[in-house]
């Protein structure tokens, strides 16, 4: 190793600076456990020196390279902001049509397939477009892109049996400030809609030009199984709505293309009214039924903008956690019962969500109603849930008699890179606090369910799951791998133009996913249908701990996992995709495309 | 370094705390901890990304032509970027064999308006005369360089553009490198990046949403 050169002996002498800083701390008390948590150390123990670039940048905690992170912000000092609710507009200019209006400038180039059959009751028109926004008040602004000028964006407000169409123009600039492009495709996860209005990540909303979405807003099998009504059991109540613009979804989604779409059942109906004196009786809409949107972010410590490693494959861990665009809030609570949904808007962090009292460290119990949007059959009492990005949570917490108290909705699932959760869960206190809430609002009336009421041999609150007796037509099997840092699905990659194979349009299939992919864990995602798994490594899924019952849209496939699942696929034809929703995999093609149509294919190994 | 605060650790190593439960018990109302920082600076984002990313390191190419990373081969350009070594009987030549097909079907864009660059993982071995050689193997056209020189510089660049392993074990290991090819607009702070593997026109394609806005010369029309 002759003639080594300047530069390699500057960064000996800075990996020799890096280890001697590491044992002073070590001797002055700071665990290596300590250091680890705080992101001072690489998982192979090596300190991440200030300067040096010796050390492997192994944690994806926002950069890699040991650039700083963002600048330190105070905590608890600003207000929870409410997600803006979304109005209808009277009318849209052009009226929209099945057909799409390339001449008005539409990008969108196939007809809406239900169109006549659910013709739109409410209009929307939304903007994709640029802004400012600041997450803190010591952060200087930041330039977002958001729907309507909002991160996140306006808050739906629908209604089953009440089809509406949201006209989204593309206002976005060609300058991006560092990531992101002006090319997108809006995605209403969870719902149950035609291809050309889903979201599919090649059909493009070009710049200058809109795109009209038809959202029917019915249940599936309304075509099929239940025809005129659809299955009550394949109610879904908590969507959110993103970016998914093949290739670039991570980008566009953290610069704030994301918002909720709050999914109700008509205000007579025996079901989820918003409503708390009907149906299910859960708190009313919109004053104890508050959506919160969690993300992690960083900010560039040197220009205070929203950054992104635009050079990361594995998965990007912010430092600042956000609730609706705010490090770390505070929310103000009435001594009664509130119903939260709970997304986590990614791009890569899994959450395990507990309620800790600061005066003890104890960990509140709360009722979980849902996994991912869908009601289980009756709410479960648990003291932490665990969400990946993509998935919601519907939950009650009940704050009666507790005036004065003081909680905080704690993540205490340890993560030190994008791969995934280490799996230790941290003690109370340990973790990251996202949202402060103090129960020091009046004394209001409360007439929502109290789910401690609900008799324990009672087996249905809200309403069955759908059986999975009916035989599938095909099994199929798909692995999830990393080939040399390249996300493949069965060896191969997303395209554009290829359908990976074809489901037939009122059919059941079974598909088994299995992570083989080593270190890495894959919240993985099908569009349009909500799935029931059948077994995890062979077992049944179990109903406590972690729910995995329940119908889900987002499986979270963890280490060596194999998970079978059950799918119905109705009423609707086109294109949609499977993929991990670790957005940083999918941008890196970890995604299969397929099409439904009348015919199908019995491919077991697309 | 005795009685050392955790607050000194961390303005030493230039590193701001992760948890938010640390903030928490950490921050007193009404301070702002902003004096251990320099002022907000108006640094645009390009200037960031180059600042973090593109070191403007000394590289030779199978010619034997001395070049800048930054101010040669990437500034002001659309680019396609790969990592490989002349020895490799892993990925390389599969992922070499399917960009030469992206070349073909770039045509004489080649050069021109977009530039293609393989990168060496073993700069000590990869001389310009074995670049060449394996660039001739694989009947790569003119346009596309391939690019040796200092250990620590290619080094140094691997990490900068991502092509790493978060296992310290396997990053280590020539033959787990990442296969993946980076693409971009400099000028317009765009970047992507797809499986070397990937169908060759659909890479192609992907190239095509590199054109600001509307321009979208290379597009569906150019598959095969």
């Amino acid at each position: 190793m002759a003639n080594i050169s300047k530069r390699d002996r500057t960064r000996e002498e800075q990996s020799r600076i890096a280890a001697k800083n590491r044992r002073e701390l070590i001797a002055e008390g700071f665990s290596r456990r300590d250091l680890l948590k705080m992101g001072l150390l690489t998982s192979a123990g090596m300190l991440i020196p200030k300067m040096g670039l010796s050390a492997r940048p192994l944690t994806s905690a926002g950069f890699v390279n040991n650039t700083p992170q963002s600048r330190p912000t105070r905590s608890f000092i600003e207000d929870m902001p409410r997600l803006t609710i979304k109005q209808p507009v009277a009318a849209l200019s052009p009226a929209p049509t099945a057909a799409p209006n390339t001449a008005a400038g539409e990008s969108r180039t196939i007809a809406h397939q239900a169109f006549a059959q659910f013709p739109p009751q409410k209009f929307y028109e939304t903007h994709e477009r640029a802004f400012q926004a600041s997450a803190s008040p010591d952060l200087a602004p930041s330039t977002l892109w958001g729907f309507d000028g909002l991160f996140p964006g306006p808050l739906f407000v629908a209604q089953y049996g009440e089809p509406i169409l949201n006209r989204i123009y593309n206002d976005l600039p060609t300058q991006n400030n560092g990531f992101g492009i002006n090319s997108t495709t809006t995605h209403l996860h969870n719902g149950h809609t035609p291809s050309e209005s889903d979201g599919f990540p090649c059909f493009f909303n070009e710049a200058g030009k809109f795109y009209d979405h038809h959202y029917p807003n019915v249940l599936a099998g309304i075509n099929s199984t239940h025809p005129g009504t659809g299955d009550i059991r394949e109610s879904m109540h908590t969507l959110w709505y993103h970016d998914h613009r093949i290739d670039f979804t991570s980008q566009n989604v953290y610069k704030g293309l994301a918002g909720m779409y709050n999914l109700f059942h008509p205000p007579n109906s025996a079901y989820d009214t918003g409503n708390e004196t009907t149906g299910f009786r859960l708190p009313s809409f919109p004053d104890y039924d508050i959506n919160m949107v969690f993300n992690d972010a960083v900010y560039d410590s040197v220009t205070d903008q929203l950054a992104f490693d635009l050079f990361n494959l594995d998965g990007i861990l912010g430092d600042k956690m956000q609730v609706n665009g705010k490090i770390q809030p505070v929310l103000h609570v009435s001594p009664r019962r509130y119903r939260f949904r709970w997304l986590n808007m990614g791009p890569s962090r899994f959450y395990q969500m507990f309620l800790t009292d600061p005066t003890n460290l104890s960990s509140k119990a709360f009722w979980q109603l849902s996994t991912d949007g869908n009601f289980l059959r009756k709410p479960v009492q648990v003291t932490s849930c665990r969400i990946s990005v993509a998935e919601r949570m519907d939950v009650i917490v009940d704050f009666t008699g507790l005036q004065g108290k003081t909680f905080y909705i704690e993540n205490r699932l340890e993560q030190i890179d994008g791969r995934g959760p280490t799996g230790t869960v941290l003690n109370a206190g340990q973790g990251n606090y996202m949202l402060k809430i103090v129960v020091d609002g009046p004394v209001v009336a409360d007439n929502s369910i109290d789910p401690a009421t609900i008799p324990a041999n009672q087996a249905v609150y809200f309403y069955d799951f759908p059986d999975t007796l009916t035989a599938p037509v095909v099994t199929r099997t798909f692995k999830f791998e990393r080939n040399n840092g390249q996300w493949a699905v069965n060896g191969k990659f997303a395209d554009c133009a290829d359908n990976r194979f074809t489901v037939k349009r009122n059919t059941v299939e079974k598909w088994i996913f299995q992570n083989n992919s080593g270190g890495w864990q894959h919240p993985v995602h099908m569009h349009f249908e909500e799935f029931q798994t059948l077994k995890i490594n062979g077992q049944p899924p179990a109903t406590s701990g972690i729910i995995q019952a329940g119908r889900k849209d987002v499986l979270r496939l963890e280490h060596n996992m194999q998970a079978e699942l059950y799918f119905r696929f109705r009423d609707f034809t086109g294109r949609y995709p499977i993929h991990c929703h670790n957005v940083v995999h999918e941008d890196h093609a970890m995604m299969v495309l397929l099409n439904i149509n009348d015919v199908g294919d019995t491919n077991p190994n697309p | 370094m005795k009685n050392i605060s955790r607050r000194s650790v961390l303005a030493l190593l230039g590193v701001a705390p992760v948890a938010g439960a640390v903030a928490a018990r950490a921050a007193t109302p009404g301070s702002s901890r902003q004096d251990d920082y320099p002022p907000v600076q108006n640094v645009s984002s390009r200037e960031r990304i180059r600042q973090l990313h593109f070191p403007n390191v000394r590289l030779t190419n199978q010619e034997g032509k001395k070049v800048l990373f930054y101010d040669d081969l990437i500034k002001d350009k659309i680019v396609l970027i790969n990592f490989m070594y002349s020895k490799c009987e892993g990925i390389c030549p599969g992922i070499t064999t399917n960009l030469v097909r992206v070349q073909r079907l770039l045509g004489d864009r080649v050069g021109r308006d977009v530039f293609m660059y393989s990168f060496s993982l073993k700069p000590r071995e990869d001389t310009p005369e074995s670049m060449a050689a394996y660039a001739k193997m694989h009947k790569v056209g003119p346009g596309w360089q391939f690019l040796t020189g200092d250990p620590a510089d290619l080094e140094l660049l691997r990490r900068k553009l991502g092509y790493t392993n978060p296992d310290p074990a396997q990053d280590a290991d020539v033959t787990q490198h990442i296969g993946n090819i980076r693409y971009g607009n400099e000028p317009l702070e765009r970047w992507g990046a797809c499986p070397g593997m990937a169908n060759a026109s659909f890479i192609v394609e992907s190239i095509g949403w590199l054109y600001p806005k509307t321009g979208t010369e290379i597009g569906k029309g150019e598959r095969k």
